[in-house]
């Protein structure tokens, strides 16, 4: 089952850290599949290891993405575009 | 660092996506999803509520116990019953039936049967019972086999002798194509795993989208991300596209996760493997490499798998490649069920049979 909702690091000792997974809930968690984690990082947790850390650049991206697809006109007939990059 | 998910589980941006499919949505739509936690997701947030009826959603081969082979199950459930054995497992396994027995059953009868949440899990239950041997049963796509391997490369470094792992970890875009070759696909667009999807990058979909001729789009397992999915695909069907985007930026990116990759390398290399519904798919396990191998259950204890036996009436075949509805199964909610599951599509929380009796 994956995660939908992702964990924050909390802790670093090596490979081992510490993750918060919502309301203050601590977990331990391998992170040696992760390039360079950081106390702070947004990760996703799968199976006791994070998998990846948010990237900050694209999350913001995809935000705008999600706002330029929910911009709602006045035309009730309009059909989104939306072409990938 | 900060993170703004309010908008992914907001009612009103649900709301306005689900507007924006109702006018892009001009005919009939099959999407398949191929992901148990999309299947279950799209029940939990009553996702189906907010379609137009031209919108169908799908359960593909997605969740990993569903697709496991009877093979496996049975010769897994014959090892557990050995002397001297502790059998790791994730939860859903434990209930799995096999032809003959399950671990629930064995368990029952006196086999040590330990669910762990994670493979470092049974590392340690290794680290800790020097005189038993532990075998995990890895099962999951690309997501869990990085994690495996972890476990193994972890066990390797602390010298445990007595663990290994029964290898069940299977890989999705060998198993799309198989199922996409069938010539009764119907089929208009992919839902694409979201963390599957996180190891992987967006390319091993390329040649779906392009051999198919089938809008591919990566979303992750909040509402929005996966209303978002949707739109994007009716988008793409809608403008006579067929590519691979991307609705989950801020984990998926083109290259995926390289590094972990790299440690499912380390320790497995491909080989052809059973999935139920599908057969032996070319190149869609994950199998020990070289020296990795002394971590193999299958040869440390010499097991065989053999053609298993498919429960009488069960059709979790038909169920996971989409061809037939949960409630169309002769056994749903007359024999099968939660509680006393047929098949394995009944038993994972992830199952679309569990997912339509829980929630339906």
């Amino acid at each position: 089952m994956c995660i939908a909702v992702p964990a924050r690091i909390e802790s670093l000792d090596g490979q081992q850290g510490v993750v918060d997974v919502g309301g203050g809930v601590l977990l331990p968690v391998n992170l040696s599949l992760i390039e360079e984690p950081a106390v702070g990082d947004y990760i996703i947790v799968h199976a006791g290891f994070g998998i990846q850390k948010m990237d900050k650049a694209r999350a913001q991206e995809a935000l705008e993405m999600l706002k330029a697809l929910t911009d709602m006109d006045d035309d009730p007939d309009s059909v989104p575009s939306l072409q990938e990059n | 660092m900060t993170i703004n998910l309010v908008p992914y589980s907001d009612a009103v941006t649900a709301a306005r996506l689900a507007e924006k499919i109702f006018r892009a949505a001009t005919r009939p739509l099959r999407l398949m999803e191929v992901c148990g936690t999309h299947t279950t997701a799209i029940f939990r947030h009553g996702i189906r509520s907010l379609l137009p009826k031209e919108i169908e959603l799908i359960s593909g081969p997605g969740c990993p116990v569903c697709v496991t082979s009877q093979g496996d199950i049975d010769a897994f459930i014959a090892l557990c019953a050995r002397p001297n054995i502790i059998s790791a497992v994730f939860g859903d396994m434990v209930k799995v039936p096999g032809s003959q027995s399950s671990l629930a059953a064995e368990r029952a009868k006196g086999a040590d049967i330990r669910v762990v949440y994670s493979p470092l899990d049974a590392v340690e239950l290794a680290a800790r019972n020097p005189l038993k041997d532990v075998v995990f049963w890895g099962v999951g796509f690309e997501t869990t086999g990085p994690a495996v391997a972890g476990a193994v490369l972890a066990a390797k470094g602390r010298k445990l002798k007595n663990f290994s792992v029964y290898c069940s970890l299977k890989l999705i875009p060998p198993a799309l194509n198989t199922l996409f070759c069938e010539s009764n696909n119907t089929i208009n667009g992919l839902l694409c795993p979201g963390h599957v999807s996180v190891i992987t990058g967006l390319a091993v979909y390329e040649p779906i989208a392009r051999r198919f001729k089938l809008p591919c789009v990566v979303a992750g397992f909040l509402p929005v991300d996966i209303l978002q999915g949707i739109l994007m695909l009716v988008i793409q069907a809608q403008q006579g596209r067929a590519m691979v985007e991307n609705a989950y930026g801020r984990f998926v990116g083109a290259h995926g996760n390289a590094l972990a990759r790299q440690v499912l390398e380390t320790v497995f290399e491909t080989c052809d493997a059973p999935w139920r519904g599908l057969g032996k798919v070319p190149g869609s396990g994950l199998c020990f490499k070289g020296d990795f191998s002394l971590f193999d259950a299958a040869g440390r204890f010499g097991l065989a798998p053999k053609r298993g036996r498919k429960p009488k009436g069960c059709c979790c075949a038909e169920v996971l490649k989409g061809q037939m509805m949960p409630y169309s199964c002769p056994l749903y909610k007359k024999v099968c069920t939660p509680q006393n599951p047929v098949g394995p599509c009944m038993v994972s929380g992830e199952g679309a049979c569990a997912a339509h009796f829980r929630y339906s």
